[in-house]
């Protein structure tokens, strides 16, 4: 791994740009609530920005509607961007922030229509420019960092094709192009050897793809960044890389940046203000240690408690349910259905937006709600289980044809409770995972279930032992079959493995959906008419149902939002700890670790460089690696330093 | 299969009824006939209908209201169309008319049969190719090259030759011609379908790969199958009057469309409609049959979500790539 070198600051040191909180000067803000959405200018002078860089962009009542049907998707959207600042636009799957992020392009997706509003960028409203004016402006003036880098880059092209392109298309607007490829590969922290330039993308690591996807974007010396989950696909540690990368071009360059994330924790370090977006509007509008520190909406507090920290063993909190889709969204505040401070005034309208301190709540309850302080529960930790393993692995060592995957592999997973395998992907934790559960047949070593030694596939092994020992898949898109109802998919096993009748099966698996909090309504639907969190629920039924000994978990929230990651864990832990369960739990997120397991390994390049209790290998690491995945951790940090 | 359709109450869970639970369930149990249904609304696939439906409507109902005879001459070889005789005389000075509405049903059902013949036989070995990967698959797939090598027609004009003009040998070397394409296309669907995670997790329960293809896959591949039989259907149906033409079909006297062609093509300047009209509705069966399946197939294609979903769900749909990466 040719990891180049990192020239950002480090990362505490954001610029710490909120005041105290609640004490900005609420009632001396220009307008009023209902003019007050922006916070004007004009504020700032006293305010906590007096100091930073100019308004670059702004964006007033943006709405965005479906083509072909009268529903909103986006309203009322409105909020300004600083040079040199980032603000964090942050929500669930289908809240919209994607759009609105588009449409600070002048774009709209295929079946939406930008209905009314401004995006107002160096003083140009972009709405308003021609298709060929748009052009112009796109790459060089704005420009956008898509969610997966490898997808964004051309895999026919060379990278050095690549990056020139932008500058290119837009002439004039820098010097030499050559001279300012060079540069802008150091801006990015790349390697500015032409060897570099000579790659194609599939030969850059997914951290180099992005720095150079990133070098694109500020090729021009944009004006405004658009970045769109730019670090969802990569580890903890090339994710810190890449989030120095862009706060010190930001603030380097003066450029303003739009930072689109469902997870909190990512943009809590970067960010000098956020937006929280749901089903389609701003929730909540603060500077990052208002937001982080007290947040008001019980829906940006809903987010932050869902939020897993690897220094505290707590009960994660998600937030049930989904966001509404456009047209079925509710006539008053969207969230109410999901909100625990709903009270009947909070249906008959939106809630208008509400001014405290310097920041925009839409609620009507504010006042009540920071009354009532957060709390989180503690996991209680399980006693230590009994002596002898329910599943063991001795020295095992697997292969993808020539190529060795693990080696040396040495663990036991106690009855009752649940082992927690941490790692980056290619850390072969995954293969790990497939070994024991028989999906992987390339493999030496001993693993024993339940003192009996276990075939290398499933095939060469009992059915009594292909019962016992049951694996929820990493991605509940792929893991039920889209041709089948919910209750064939979880009655399959109970009809494979037991002779029960069709009226019992029935019962089991109404009981089965109802132990992972699903209706008996569900056994009717199809996969596709369900969220991801309720197709990973369906998985942990199917796999329960037949009241197996060991669940092998592997990844199961990675294709989830935040919000639903806690839920989903939470209910694991639940069902782990009444159906005495032994488990192993296998994660890329040290962070979950906490809340769900009692001992942990550490796999690094197919090794376990560190294995004991949680609590140990998470506070006291005494492998490098360990230590540096728990400092490329992100943190909800500012929080606790504002507060 | 077993469906537990629950008491159809209020949702139970915490989570309320999912945004799609809207969707006609009818329709969705039995996704070839809601393709079907979508196909048929465009405006595509409506045309192939109608051309469809009026040739099949002629061939099914025509032997219920022949005028006359199909087999007894009643006039002058090729008499000119008369009030009496509307299209006229053929060869032998048969009611053309009669001949015409006489001469479909036995093409369309021998078309049917070879058509079921080939899809099954190419799909089991498609199917049991992709899943099973291995010798199997080397095994049906260089067999499948081997016969992909002889033209169509030719592979089943040799066998109709070596055994003589049986109709159930048309049928299976029809069918049998057809196999080696199907298992292609099959082959590729399943490829990709059996990588799926839903296959993984049935595999880990010990379940026979038969009763995985069966169970499993093959309700997964219900749009290339249904885009197979429409293609195959129309190839069936040109393939066996063909060989009627040929004379390797049905025998005279009896009408066929194929036949018909062969014999009323020396008196084209004569009375040309005994030409005209089985060729005409040949023509119109493979046209709408053709045109049908291709927009069964663009349905299956665009079907998975419409736009306005599509352009909220995008963001799932990539952090869903970068988890299977």
């Amino acid at each position: 791994m040719s990891r180049p070198p990192e020239v950002g600051p480090p990362p505490g040191a954001v610029p710490d740009a909120g005041g105290p909180l609640g004490s900005g000067p609420a009632a001396g803000l220009p307008g009023g609530p209902a003019a007050g959405l922006t916070r004007g200018p004009g504020a700032g002078a006293a305010g906590p920005f007096a100091d930073v860089g100019l308004v670059r962009l702004e964006v007033s009542d943006l709405e965005i509607r479906l083509a072909n049907a009268p529903a909103d998707v986006v309203s009322e959207v409105s909020f300004e961007v600083r040079s040199g600042e980032v603000l964090g636009l942050v929500g669930e799957s289908g809240s919209g922030k994607t759009t609105v992020a588009l449409a600070l392009l002048g774009h709209a997706r295929r079946g939406l229509v930008i209905t009314s509003g401004v995006v107002r960028l160096d003083g140009v409203d972009l709405l308003h420019l021609s298709a060929a004016e748009l052009l112009a402006v796109r790459g060089s003036k704005v420009a956008y960092v898509p969610q997966d880098p490898a997808a964004a880059l051309n895999p026919a092209l060379r990278v050095g094709v690549q990056l020139r392109e932008a500058l290119q298309v837009h002439r004039g607007v820098v010097g030499d192009v050559g001279d300012r490829v060079a540069e802008v590969l150091a801006e990015a922290s790349l390697d500015t050897s032409p060897d570099l330039l000579r790659r194609y993308p599939h030969q850059l690591s997914g951290g180099q793809q992005q720095r150079v996807v990133l070098a694109m974007a500020f090729a021009c010396r944009p004006s405004l960044i658009v970045l769109d989950e730019p670090t969802t696909g990569l580890d903890v540690t090339t994710q810190r890389h890449i989030l120095d990368t862009v706060r010190s071009l930001c603030s380097s360059y003066g450029v303003a940046a739009v930072y689109v994330s469902h997870d909190l924790a990512v943009v809590a370090g970067l960010v000098a203000e956020v937006a929280v977006m749901y089903a389609g509007r701003i929730i909540e509008l603060g500077t990052t240690p208002q937001v982080f520190g007290s947040p008001v909406h019980p829906y940006t507090r809903g987010l932050l408690a869902a939020v897993p920290s690897p220094e505290r063993a707590e009960v994660l909190a998600g937030i049930e349910g989904q966001p509404p889709r456009p047209g079925r969204r509710p006539q008053g505040c969207s969230f109410a259905p999901r909100c625990s401070y709903a009270i009947d005034a909070c249906l008959p309208a939106p809630p208008p937006p509400a001014l405290i301190g310097s920041r925009l709540v839409r609620c009507i309850r504010t006042a009540e709600i920071q009354a009532a302080e957060p709390k989180r529960a503690q996991v209680i930790a399980a006693a230590a289980g009994s002596p002898a393993p329910v599943l063991s692995v001795r020295d095992l060592a697997a292969s993808y044809g020539p190529s060795p995957v693990l080696s040396g592999i040495e663990l036991a997973v106690a009855p009752e409770s649940c082992l927690a395998v941490v790692g980056e992907s290619g850390s072969g934790k995954t293969t790990l995972a497939r070994c024991i559960v028989g999906l992987h047949k390339d493999w030496n070593g001993e693993v024993f279930f339940d003192g009996v030694p276990l075939a290398a596939g499933a095939r060469k092994r009992p059915k009594a032992v292909l019962r016992r020992i049951q694996y929820i898949f990493q991605n509940p898109y792929t893991s039920l079959n889209p041709r089948k109802t919910v209750g064939q998919i979880v009655s399959q096993q109970l009809e494979h493995f037991t002779g029960l009748s069709f009226a019992e099966r029935s019962a089991r698996v109404i009981g089965a959906l109802r132990e992972v909090s699903l209706g008996p309504d569900f056994a009717a639907r199809f996969p596709d008419q369900l969220s991801g969190g309720e197709r990973q629920r369906v998985a942990i039924a199917r796999a329960l149902v037949v009241e197996p000994d060991l669940l092998v978990c592997d990844e199961v929230t990675s294709a989830l939002d935040v919000s639903v990651q806690a839920v989903i864990v939470e209910l694991l832990r639940q069902l782990q700890r009444e159906r005495h369960l032994a488990m192993i739990f296998i994660t890329h997120n040290l962070a979950l670790v906490r809340s769900i397991a009692q001992t942990a390994v550490v796999l690094s390049e197919g090794r376990i460089v560190e294995a004991g209790l949680v609590g140990d290998v998470l506070e006291h690491p005494k492998d490098p690696y360990t230590a540096r995945l728990m400092e490329d951790v992100p943190k909800l940090a500012v929080g606790a330093q504002a507060g | 299969m077993d469906a537990q359709a629950g008491p159809g109450g209020p949702a139970a869970g915490p989570a309320g009824p999912a945004a799609a639970g809207a969707r006609p369930r009818g329709l969705r149990r039995y996704q070839w006939l809601a393709t079907l249904g979508a196909a048929s609304r465009t405006r595509r696939g409506a045309v192939g209908l109608a051309l469809t439906g009026i040739v099949v409507l002629t061939a099914v109902i025509g032997p219920f209201v022949t005028p006359y005879s199909a087999t007894a001459s009643l006039t002058v070889p090729f008499a000119k169309p008369t009030g009496e005789f509307l299209l006229g005389g053929d060869n032998l000075g048969r009611d053309v008319l009669s001949r015409v509405l006489e001469g479909g049903w036995l093409l369309l059902l021998m078309a049917a049969a070879a058509t079921a013949f080939g899809i099954i036989v190419g799909g089991a070995a498609g199917v049991s190719a992709a899943y099973l990967r291995g010798r199997v698959d080397g095994l049906i797939m260089r067999t499948v090259d081997v016969i992909l090598a002889f033209p169509q027609l030719v592979f089943a004009l040799l066998l109709v030759s070596i055994i003589g003009p049986k109709l159930w040998l048309i049928v299976i070397a029809v069918g049998f011609s057809h196999a080696p394409a199907v298992a292609r296309v099959l082959r590729s669907a399943t490829l990709d379908v059996s990588e799926r995670d839903f296959v993984k997790s049935v595999e880990l329960q010990g379940v026979a790969p038969a009763r995985i293809m069966t169970r499993e896959i093959l309700p997964n591949l219900v749009s290339p199958l249904m885009v197979e039989i429409g293609l195959r259907l129309t190839y069936s149906i040109v393939v066996i009057a063909g060989l009627s033409f040929l004379g390797f079909g049905e025998q005279p006297p009896a009408p066929n469309w194929g036949t018909m062609i062969n014999e009323n093509r020396i008196g084209l300047s004569v009375n040309p409609w005994g030409v005209i009209v089985p060729a005409a509705l040949i023509a119109l069966l493979t046209i709408g049959m053709n045109t049908f399946t291709d927009a069964i197939a663009r349905v299956a294609i665009g079907v998975e979500r419409p736009p306005e979903e599509a352009a909220l769900i995008d963001d799932i749909g990539v952090r869903e790539r970068a988890a299977q990466a």
